[in-house]
C-alpha cells in the first residue's frame, strides 16, 4: 500500500497545569513561596509525617469554580479528592491528592476548543539531583525541596480539537491570558506556574477515528509547546510513511536539540490504584460559593473581548483575536482608540487605527508591551488620524513612527521638525513636480494615454522620489491621470 | 500506695481537687508502677510528674493517660510499634493528647500496641508482645493490648488508644476493664499514625463506665485539622442510671448464631448479663443485620486498601529506618520496607495493594464498600426498634501468646462481632460481664451515632447490676 499520496491530519489535546496564586498550599495552612531558601515552608502536613492529615484549602475551591465558570464548565455539586499512588521523593505521603471520576468542573470550552474537564489537586516537591544525568538515576546525590510541596495546581484538560501546532500555541496563550485576568495565577511557563502536556496524534484527513497518540512533556515555553508539537507530527508522519506504526508512549522534549526521547518505561508504567482520599469530605459547590466566583469574575473574558473587537469594532478577525489573547495589545489599542474619539478623530476607523498597532510592534519588539514603549497611545492615535487626514502620507508616518519609537515625542511636532508634512496639489506645486515627470518620461506617458495603466509606476515613482515620500500615492495618480485622460 | 491505685480515676481526681492528695503523688504513684511494668505493656514512660500548673483547677484533675505508642507526641518516641519508626519522635502533639493534657491529663507514658495497630493480640509489636495481667501467659487482645493491659494491671489509671476494628473492644474485654469506641469523626484523627483512614477512632480505656464517661467528654469535638471530624452535638454526659427502664435491646441472631464462633463460657456470661438486663427492666428482643456477617471479609479489605496507601509514606526518606540501597532508590524502598515492617503489616500491605489495582478495584475494594453501606443500613432498620445492639465484645477470653499466630484467619475472626460496627461507624462500648475460666469476658452495646450518652448511662447501670471486680489483675 502506498502512503506516499496520503494527506495526514494532527489530532492535538492538552493537558495544563497551573499553580494557583492562593496564600497558603492545597492542603496545609505553608504560604506558597518560588524563590525562597529551600524547606522552610512545611508542616507535619505538607512533609507527609505520620499522623498529619490535609484540609482543603477553599481559596483553592474558589479559584478552581472561578476558571470553571470562565471556561462554560458545569460546576460539579458535590466532587472528590482520591488518592494517586506512585513512590518517588517528590511525593511524601507517596499518593498524591487528586481529583479522578468525579472532578470540580466538566465541559466547558475556550475559543473553538473544547473544555473536557477542569480538576484541583497538589503540586508535588522539588528534586535537585547533583551529578551529570541531571536525572535521579545516576546522581550522586539528589536533595528534596519541599517548599513547592502541596501548592494548590488545577489541570484543564482540553478535547483533542487543535489540529496544528501553531493552534495550540495560540490557543494556549489565549488559555493563559484569561487565567491572567482571572487573577487566579502568575502563569509563568519559565517559572513553572504554567505547565502543558500534549497529546499528539494523526490520521488520514477526512477520516474520524483517531489516530495513536503519544505525550509530550517539558514544553516550557510557548514556542517549545509548538515546536515540540510540529517535530512530533513529523515524526509520526515518518513513521507511517516507512510503514511503522506509532506507539503509545511519553516523550520528553529537549528544547535544546528539538529531539523527543522516550521516558524509560519503569517511569511511566504506573497502576495508580487510584481510591476515594479518606481523609477528606466531599467538596460541596455551594449557591453562595458559586455567586462569590460569579461576583469574581472580570467583567469581559479574553474571548469575549475578542468578538466584541471583531462585531463592533469591525476589526479583522486574526487581528481581534490577537488583541484580545494578548492583553496588553488590546488594552494599548483600546486607550488609542479611546485618544483617537477624544481628538474627533477625523472619521478614523477603529479599523485603520489597528493597522498601526502591527507597525509599533515591529518596531519594539513583537513580544514586548506597547504600553512600555515611548510611544503613547495618544501619540499613536494623533498619528493615525493624521494620515486619515491626509496631513501625512503613509509612507513618511511610518518615518514618524520610527522616530517616535527611538525619542518619543507628538507626532505633528515631528512631521513639523522634519518637514514630512504631505504635499498637496494646490498648495506646493504637487502640479508642476508632475509635469516635470511626464516630460522626463514620454515613453511611459504614452502608454498611460493608450490606457495602459501599469505604465503609471515609474512616473508615480518620480514624483515620489522628488518628494521624498511625502505626496500621497492616491493624489499622485489622480494628477497624473488629469494630465494623461 | 496501694490505696492510691484502687482509685478510679474520678475518684483520685476528686481527692486531688478536695487536696486530699497532691496531682504530683499521683503521677508518682502511677510513673513507678509503669516503670517497673512486666507486662510490656508500654513503650515509654515519663520521667518525672509535668510542673505543677494548677491542674487541681483542670477537669481531670492531673490524673496522668497513659498514650497508645500511635498519638503523636511531641519529642517522645511514637513508633506505632514499628521498628520502621524506631526512635521517632514527632515534632507536634496529636490533637486528643494535647486537649487531654489541657483538661488536667498530663501524659504517663506511651503503650505498646500490634504495630500500625493490625492485630488482635499484641503480638505483632516489634517490642514485642504485652502480657495479660490476668494470666501472663495469655495475649491482652489487640491491638491496643499495651492500654488495656496497663489500666487491668493499674499501672495507669486509665489510657486510650485506638480502635478501627475492635482494637479497643477486644482487649478491653480480653482484659476486664471498660473500653469505648465513640462515633466515628467525634474524636479528631490529627496525630494519629494512621491504619485505616475511614474507621480509626480514638477512645478511652477505664475501670468503670463512668470514668470512660470522663474521659471520653475531653476528647471529642471538631478539629479544624480533621475534616472528618464532627462538632459533638451536646455534651457527653456523665452516667447515672441505675436500671434499663424502658429500653429495648436487640441481640442480632446473625452475629451470635453458629457462625460467630463463640465460646460456651463467653456464650454463659453474655446470657446471664441478658438476665441481669431484663431484670433491670430492659426488653431483650432477637434482631436482624442481615449483612453483618460479612462485615469482617468487607473489613479485610477497605482496611487494608486504605492502610497499602497511608503505609507509603515509610519510605525511608525522610524519617525512620533506612536502608541503603546501594545508589539506587527502588532498591532502597524495598529494602527499608523489608526490614523495617513486620510479617502481618506486610501482609495487609499486600492484600490491600491487590484490592486497589486496576481490574480488581470494582470487584474487590468496590464491592466492599457496597456491603459496608449495606451494613450502616442495617443498623439503622435495626435502631428503629431497638436503643442498643448487644452481643458479646469477643468470641472468645484471651488466649495463649502464639496460639493464633500462625493462623491469620483465626485471628480475625477475633473481631467477628466488633467489625460491624466500626464499618457502621457508630459507637460500642464493651463492659466486664463476668470471668469464664477465671478471664474476664467481655459484653458489648452498640447505639447509634452519637448516643455515647445514652449508651454510657446503660452500661452504667448494667456494670452496677454485674458487679464485676477486676481488683485480681491489678495486684
Amino acid at each position: 500500500m502506498s502512503t506516499g499520496t496520503v494527506q495526514y491530519e494532527p489530532v492535538i489535546g492538552l493537558e495544563i497545569h497551573v499553580q494557583l496564586s492562593t496564600r497558603t498550599k492545597m492542603f496545609c495552612g505553608c504560604e506558597l513561596s518560588f524563590s525562597d531558601p529551600p524547606n522552610i515552608h512545611t508542616c507535619p502536613t505538607c512533609l507527609g509525617l505520620p499522623g498529619a492529615l490535609p484540609v482543603v484549602n477553599e481559596q483553592a475551591i474558589h479559584f478552581g469554580i472561578m476558571i470553571g465558570l470562565a471556561l462554560g464548565c458545569d460546576i460539579a455539586e458535590r466532587s472528590l479528592f482520591h488518592r494517586k499512588n506512585y513512590f518517588y521523593p517528590d511525593s511524601p505521603k507517596a499518593y498524591q491528592i487528586s481529583q479522578y471520576d468525579v472532578p470540580l468542573c466538566l465541559g466547558g470550552h475556550l475559543g473553538d476548543v473544547r473544555i473536557h474537564r477542569v480538576h484541583l489537586e497538589e503540586d508535588a516537591a522539588k528534586l535537585n539531583h547533583l551529578g551529570a544525568s541531571g536525572r535521579i538515576h545516576g546522581s550522586d546525590r539528589s536533595w528534596v525541596d519541599f517548599n513547592r510541596c502541596g501548592t494548590p495546581l488545577v489541570e484543564i484538560v482540553s478535547e483533542p480539537d487543535i489540529r496544528s501546532a501553531e493552534q495550540a500555541r495560540e490557543w494556549l496563550i489565549l488559555l493563559r491570558t484569561t487565567l491572567r485576568q482571572l487573577g487566579v495565577s502568575d502563569v509563568d511557563m519559565s517559572q513553572g506556574s504554567l505547565r502543558c502536556d500534549a497529546n499528539v496524534s494523526i490520521r488520514p484527513a477526512g477520516t474520524t477515528e483517531l489516530g495513536t497518540k503519544t505525550e509530550l512533556k517539558n514544553m516550557n515555553s510557548f514556542a517549545f509547546v509548538a515546536k515540540g508539537i510540529e517535530a512530533e507530527i513529523e515524526r509520526q508522519k515518518r513513521l507511517l510513511a516507512a510503514g511503522e506504526a506509532v506507539v503509545q508512549e511519553t516523550l520528553h522534549f529537549d528544547p535544546i536539540t528539538g529531539s523527543l526521547t522516550p521516558l524509560r518505561s519503569k517511569e511511566e508504567a504506573h497502576d495508580y490504584r487510584y481510591f476515594p482520599e479518606p481523609d477528606l469530605v466531599p467538596v460541596l459547590a455551594t449557591e453562595g460559593m458559586l455567586a462569590a466566583a460569579r461576583a469574581d469574575l472580570p467583567a469581559e473574558l479574553p474571548a469575549e473581548r475578542a468578538a466584541r473587537f471583531e462585531r463592533e469594532l469591525g476589526l479583522h478577525a486574526d487581528t481581534a483575536r490577537l488583541f484580545a489573547f494578548r492583553a496588553e495589545l488590546g488594552d494599548y489599542f483600546e486607550r488609542a482608540l479611546a485618544a483617537a474619539g477624544a481628538n474627533g478623530g477625523a472619521g478614523l476607523e477603529p479599523a485603520e487605527l489597528s493597522n498601526w498597532i502591527a507597525p509599533l510592534t515591529e518596531r519594539i519588539g513583537s513580544d514586548a508591551d506597547p504600553a512600555r514603549s515611548k510611544v503613547t497611545p495618544e501619540g499613536l492615535a494623533a498619528l493615525a488620524t493624521m494620515v486619515k487626514a491626509r496631513e501625512v502620507s503613509r509612507d513618511a508616518a511610518r518615518e514618524v513612527l520610527t522616530l517616535m519609537v527611538s525619542e518619543g515625542g507628538d507626532p505633528r511636532a515631528i512631521v513639523e521638525r522634519e518637514g514630512l508634512g504631505a504635499i498637496s496639489a494646490e498648495d506646493d506645486g504637487l502640479g508642476e513636480i508632475v509635469d516635470r515627470a511626464i516630460a522626463a518620461d514620454p515613453d511611459a506617458a504614452e502608454k498611460v494615454r493608450a490606457g495602459n495603466m501599469k505604465a503609471i509606476g515609474p512616473l508615480v515613482g518620480y514624483v515620489m522620489r522628488e518628494t521624498k515620500g511625502r505626496a500621497d500615492g492616491g493624489e499622485i495618480t489622480r494628477l497624473i491621470r488629469e494630465r494623461l485622460g | 500506695m496501694s490505696e492510691l491505685i484502687d482509685l478510679t480515676a474520678a475518684q483520685a481526681a476528686e481527692r486531688i481537687r478536695a487536696g486530699e492528695i497532691a496531682a504530683a503523688e499521683l503521677f508518682d504513684a502511677y510513673r513507678e508502677r509503669a516503670a517497673r511494668d512486666e507486662l510490656n505493656a508500654f513503650t515509654w514512660v515519663a520521667d518525672a510528674a509535668p510542673e505543677a500548673n494548677g491542674q487541681s483547677g483542670t477537669p481531670l484533675g492531673g490524673v496522668p493517660v497513659a498514650v497508645k505508642d500511635l498519638f503523636c507526641t511531641e519529642g517522645v518516641p511514637s513508633q506505632s510499634g514499628s521498628k520502621i519508626l524506631k526512635g521517632y519522635r514527632p515534632p507536634y502533639t496529636a490533637t486528643v493528647v494535647a486537649k487531654l493534657a489541657e483538661a488536667g491529663a498530663p501524659l504517663l507514658g506511651k503503650t505498646n500496641q500490634d504495630e500500625f495497630a493490625m492485630g488482635s493480640s499484641n503480638e505483632n509489636s516489634a517490642f514485642g508482645p504485652v502480657l495479660n495481667p490476668w494470666d501472663r501467659r495469655r495475649v491482652p487482645g489487640g491491638s491496643s493490648g499495651g492500654s488495656a493491659a496497663a489500666v487491668a494491671a493499674g499501672l495507669a489509671p486509665w489510657a486510650i488508644g485506638t480502635d478501627t476494628g475492635g482494637s479497643i473492644r477486644q482487649p478491653a474485654a480480653l482484659c476486664g476493664i471498660v473500653g469505648l469506641k465513640p462515633t466515628y469523626g467525634a474524636c479528631s484523627r490529627y496525630g494519629m499514625i494512621a491504619f485505616a483512614s475511614s474507621l480509626d477512632q480514638a477512645g478511652p480505656f477505664t475501670r468503670d463506665v463512668h470514668d470512660a464517661a470522663l474521659l471520653v467528654r475531653h476528647m471529642v469535638g471538631r478539629d479544624p485539622r480533621d475534616s472528618t471530624s464532627l462538632e459533638y452535638p451536646g455534651e457527653i454526659e456523665l452516667p447515672r442510671a441505675e436500671d434499663l427502664k424502658g429500653l429495648r435491646l436487640g441481640v442480632p441472631e446473625d452475629l451470635t448464631g453458629s457462625e460467630g464462633g463463640i465460646e460456651p463460657g463467653v456464650r454463659e456470661s453474655f446470657e446471664a448479663t441478658i438476665k441481669l438486663a431484663e431484670g433491670l427492666g430492659a426488653s431483650i428482643e432477637p434482631c436482624r443485620l442481615p449483612h453483618a456477617p460479612q462485615a469482617l471479609s468487607a473489613y479485610y479489605l477497605i482496611a487494608p486498601a486504605e492502610a497499602s496507601a497511608n503505609l507509603a509514606r515509610f519510605d525511608g526518606v525522610r524519617y525512620g529506618l533506612r536502608v541503603a540501597g546501594d545508589s539506587d532508590l527502588v532498591t532502597m524502598y524495598s529494602r527499608t520496607r523489608q526490614a523495617g515492617f513486620g510479617a502481618e503489616v506486610k501482609r495487609r500491605i499486600m492484600l490491600g495493594t491487590y484490592a486497589l489495582s486496576s481490574g480488581y478495584y470494582d470487584a474487590y475494594y468496590g464491592t466492599a464498600q457496597k456491603v459496608r453501606t449495606k451494613i450502616a443500613e442495617d443498623f439503622r432498620a435495626a435502631f428503629e426498634q431497638f436503643d442498643f445492639i448487644v452481643t458479646p465484645t469477643s468470641p472468645c477470653t484471651a488466649f495463649e501468646l502464639g496460639a493464633k499466630m500462625d493462623n491469620p484467619l483465626a485471628m480475625y475472626l477475633n473481631d467477628f462481632l466488633a467489625v460491624p460496627m466500626s464499618l457502621a461507624g457508630i459507637p460500642a462500648i464493651s463492659i466486664p460481664s463476668g470471668l469464664s475460666q477465671g478471664l474476664p469476658v467481655g459484653f458489648q452495646l452498640a447505639g447509634p451515632a452519637f448516643s455515647e450518652s445514652r449508651l454510657l448511662d446503660a452500661a452504667h447501670a448494667l456494670e452496677g447490676a454485674i458487679g464485676f471486680d477486676g481488683r485480681q489483675a491489678r495486684r
